[in-house]
């Protein structure tokens, strides 16, 4: 391997552990904001002292995640940069512009309102703190909005046109952007799964204090808010993860083949429940893909495409082609994107050769207001990305890993739905006490939810491989080449340092909790 | 000016604002780096941290922004900065990542690695985070080294960067200019000074205050030293300018020629400089309100000097390796499309001005006291 490959492997490595660490702290932020406002709704109307003081407390749980969230949030935006920066030329265009509203928008909010939040108890009238709540929730959650916008068109590119001159692909309408199906369905699924999360960490640390016998009445309290907000957005979030499924079929056919381990592409294929795969070179085919599986038949089609008869595409179907089902190969892709490559290079040629006719020729190609330009735009530059790829095989991403990721993700959130309807209605009758199996399980369900929320963007980024943006720009061509050396330097210094903020954060919620409510801040 | 030149002028002045903005509100970083110097016991320190720690996050949110904005608005500039000086960013993002978390953990029990070690990375913070903002920001004068192809996409096979470093060092070499050093240098004054008469202001506390006061003119003398040794390297220093074929040239003294073909940018740098003295004194004359005036006098000067740098064609990335990869406002921007898209967001800028300032207002309407500093209500 040289040493471009392995930088892009660090690249990926580097950005791959800086969003995972990052995500182990934003959606409980995402969540948790929003029971705090509505705790705070609630102690607003009706003055009741014990809801403020629960309100505090979840909101210092709140402060600690909130600041390494951040903190690790504003290195992922740079390394679109440092990291990135072919990405960045190359899209800057289309992808900047959420990034920046973000800023615009939701940043500010969250920043200057979390300050009230926090420390304006005393210095600002109960209305404005519990608008400042409130702001601060909308701000963390529409500052989701734009990232997640900015992350589904990497994995639906459109809204855009490539322009010659620039050498660049440029935004033609923010609408096709905004509201694209697949950023609807990631801002939807994205922020209902995080809000089932943040409610299990409520259920979780409140059945804590009941198993020691401590702060009884906000826990049993937290609990009601918790497992009904958790039900809610665990329903929601299966709900939305349906229409997922149908979206990665029709935009990302490769991600679904790989999350099934579908190699021959079927009508009325089913969907695998469980199953243990065979190891890679085993693999060709559905007859030897795995070792057993459990299949429900004919529901990977009814997810996919609402039919129990549709053809759901495998991956053999995907590199080989399948004429009868319309579906071209990857080798017929990668000559035309080779060609549209080609017809680049040769506009390089022509413009340091100072040969402006060839240019001007080159130029009609790329102009999509002719006919010329229209087809070859179409039927050979839409494949662009395919030009860098050297062989099939690379376009399948890692099976393995997006097939148990996607069971560890549907498996953990059906549970955490059976799991938030018992503890709501034992609450309710108040006989959750009494069952401390249950208070136990809820605890031990916390590091199962973080494993489906990571597991949930392992299918999204690992499921995109190799595109850095889907089938225009493969991660090699998106990358910096700084060299292995200084991005494997730069992997470690994080590595080591995400790990000793992350052991700080941890040690200090566990301590946190074991104080209570009363003073939290009080040092030892 | 057509729609495209007039939005790319538009989205400089945006992103010469934020910078301005960012300048000024790195006084969060400044009142760190000091944080022993004012702070001479637990309980000073304390009252210290905790008024930073309320503006912590604007300042943090307002680096965010001015990264998101240059991202959108001149992504060429994003991608040829950041992936070739990625040492200095790399830098810069590690001393603000430790910033964030030291305000939230600092005081809580069970922190892991003790209040001191909180408070020191809040101090290097303070000072690096200042001084390296300070150098990035100077390259935009002094230049860079890269190379710019576009074109090199095409190269399947090969070598398909845009944007190619030819130092490798990475960033690090602009710490051999030493005009990014005087730039560095007068930054990080001018946090110092800008906290401490943040302190004056919101801090009820005679001994904090005096002790301000007293200290404000030693961050006031080497800013301004090394601020005039900076403007007058830059003023009588070459520069790079587009033709309107898009070549670039190398013009002697080409920063003043900018001020003398655009009098209102000189004007408004002359007003900021002049507001930034007119705070110091009043400042050391022991004005609770020099903060106002050194902080509009930042703004101002901050405002003036990058306008400088990326209007009258001017490249405001000036390539050292290759003068026609120079950066441009024209050359790097986004597509007319996205600029002006983006133009209607800005427009809630103001707006969002406005609620910054009315929470800033009922924040700091009561000024933090040591009793404050003993309550147990949430402290940093």
């Amino acid at each position: 391997m040289n040493d471009f490959l392995q930088t892009v492997d660090w690249s990926r490595a580097q950005f791959a552990l800086t969003a995972v660490y990052h995500w182990l702290f934003v959606p409980l932020t995402l969540g948790l904001s929003v029971m705090i406002a509505i705790m705070e709704t609630r102690y607003y109307r009706t003055g009741d002292e014990e809801l403020k003081r629960m309100t505090k407390f979840w909101m210092r749980i709140f402060g600690i995640n909130f600041a390494i969230g951040v903190a690790t949030g504003i290195i992922l935006e740079f390394e679109f940069g440092t990291n990135w920066s072919n990405y960045s030329h190359f899209v800057g265009d289309i992808f900047g512009a959420p990034l920046a509203i973000e800023g615009i928008m939701a940043f500010f909010m969250e920043s200057t309102f979390i300050a009230v939040m926090f420390f304006g108890w005393d210095r600002v009238s109960r209305r404005f703190h519990l608008a400042a709540t409130w702001l601060t929730a909308i701000g963390a959650n529409l500052s989701a909005l734009w990232i997640l916008v900015a992350n589904a068109w990497m994995q639906y590119p459109t809204g855009c046109t490539f322009n010659l001159d620039t050498v660049r692909n440029e935004m033609t309408s923010f609408g096709d952007v905004l509201l694209s199906p697949v950023a609807v369905d990631k801002f939807t699924h994205t922020v209902t799964s995080s809000f089932a999360l943040a409610a299990v960490v409520v259920v979780a640390i409140s059945a804590w204090y009941l198993l020691h016998g401590r702060e009884r009445l906000l826990a049993k309290r937290s609990i009601a808010l918790a497992s009904v907000f958790g039900l809610i957005f665990s329903l929601a979030a299966a709900l939305t993860g349906d229409r997922s499924g149908a979206v990665v079929a029709r935009y990302q056919p490769m991600k679904l083949a790989a999350m099934e381990g579908l190699y021959d592409g079927e009508r009325g294929a089913g969907l695998t429940v469980i199953g243990l795969l065979r190891c890679e070179e085993s693999r060709s085919s559905n007859s030897d893909a795995f070792h057993f599986k459990i299949e429900i038949p004919k529901m990977l089609s009814v997810m996919s495409y609402r039919d129990s008869e549709a053809y759901v595409a495998g991956i053999n179907d995907l590199l080989a082609g399948n004429p009868d089902e319309g579906i071209m190969s990857a080798g017929e892709k990668m000559r035309r994107g080779r060609e549209a490559v080609a017809e680049l290079e040769r506009f390089r040629q022509a413009r340091d050769a100072g040969d402006e006719r060839t240019m001007e020729e080159i130029r009609r190609k790329f102009d999509p207001s002719t006919e010329e330009g229209e087809s070859f735009l179409r039927e050979y530059f839409a494949y662009f990305g395919y030009g860098y790829i050297t062989s099939p095989e690379e376009l399948v991403p890692d099976v393995p890993l997006l097939f148990y990721s996607f069971r560890v993700m549907v498996g953990v959130g059906t549970l955490m739905i059976v799991l938030f309807a018992i503890v709501w209605w034992l609450n309710r009758r108040d006989r959750l006490e009494r069952r401390r199996w249950l208070l136990w399980i809820a605890i031990m369900a916390v590091p199962l939810a973080y494993m489906a929320s990571q597991a949930g963007w392992i299918i999204a980024e690992v499921g995109r491989q190799p595109w850095a943006i889907q089938g225009m720009m493969p991660v090699s061509v998106a990358a910096t080449d700084i060299g292995s050396a200084s991005v494997a330097t730069t992997f470690f210094i994080f590595l080591a340092l995400f790990t000793l903020l992350l052991a700080a954060e941890l040690r200090i919620m566990f301590k946190q909790i074991k104080i209570g409510p009363d003073k939290g801040d009080d040092k030892e | 000016m057509d729609t495209l030149q007039l939005l790319q002028h538009y989205w400089w002045f945006v992103i010469s604002l934020l910078g301005a903005l960012l300048v000024f509100l790195l006084f969060v970083q400044g009142g760190q780096g000091i944080l022993y110097a004012i702070g001479r016991d637990e309980r000073e320190r304390t009252m210290i941290v905790n008024v930073l720690g309320r503006k912590w996050e604007t300042t943090f949110t307002t680096l965010v922004t001015f990264g998101g904005a240059f991202f959108a608005s001149f992504p060429l500039f994003y991608s040829t900065s950041f992936g070739g000086a990625c040492y200095v960013w790399f830098a810069i993002l590690l001393v603000f990542v430790i910033q964030a978390v030291a305000y939230e953990f600092r005081r809580k029990p069970s922190n892991l690695l003790g209040e001191r070690t909180y408070e020191a990375f809040l101090q290097i913070n303070g000072i690096a985070g200042a001084l390296l903002l300070g150098v990035a920001v100077a390259t935009l004068f002094t230049g860079a080294d890269f190379t710019v192809d576009r074109l090199n996409i095409a190269d399947a096979g090969g070598n398909t960067a845009i944007s190619r470093w030819t130092s490798p060092w990475h960033g690090l070499e602009a710490l051999a200019d030493w005009r990014n050093w005087a730039l560095g240098l007068a930054v990080l004054f001018l946090s110092r000074l800008l906290a401490l008469h943040y302190f004056m202001n919101t801090i009820d506390d005679e001994t904090i205050f005096e002790r301000s006061r007293r200290r404000s003119l030693c961050a006031a003398m080497p800013m301004v030293v090394s601020l005039l040794l900076f403007l007058g390297a830059i003023l009588l220093s070459e520069g790079h300018r587009a033709e309107a074929d898009g070549t670039i040239v190398v013009e002697p003294m080409l920063y003043l020629h900018n001020f003398a073909a655009m009098p209102y940018l000189a004007v408004t740098l002359a007003a900021g400089v002049g507001a930034v003295l007119w705070g110091i004194w009043r400042g050391w004359r022991g004005s609770r309100k020099a903060i106002w005036w050194s902080g509009a006098g930042t703004v101002m000067t901050v405002l003036a000097l990058l306008l400088s740098a990326g209007w009258n064609s001017t490249a405001y990335y000036p390539s050292l390796a290759d003068a026609q990869s120079s950066l441009t406002i024209a050359s790097s921007s986004s597509s007319e499309f996205t600029l002006r898209t983006m133009a209607y967001v800005s427009i809630a800028v103001p707006f969002v001005v406005g609620y910054i300032w009315w929470t800033w207002r009922a924040m700091n309407s009561r000024r933090m006291t040591r009793s404050e500093a003993e309550g147990d209500e949430h402290l940093y």
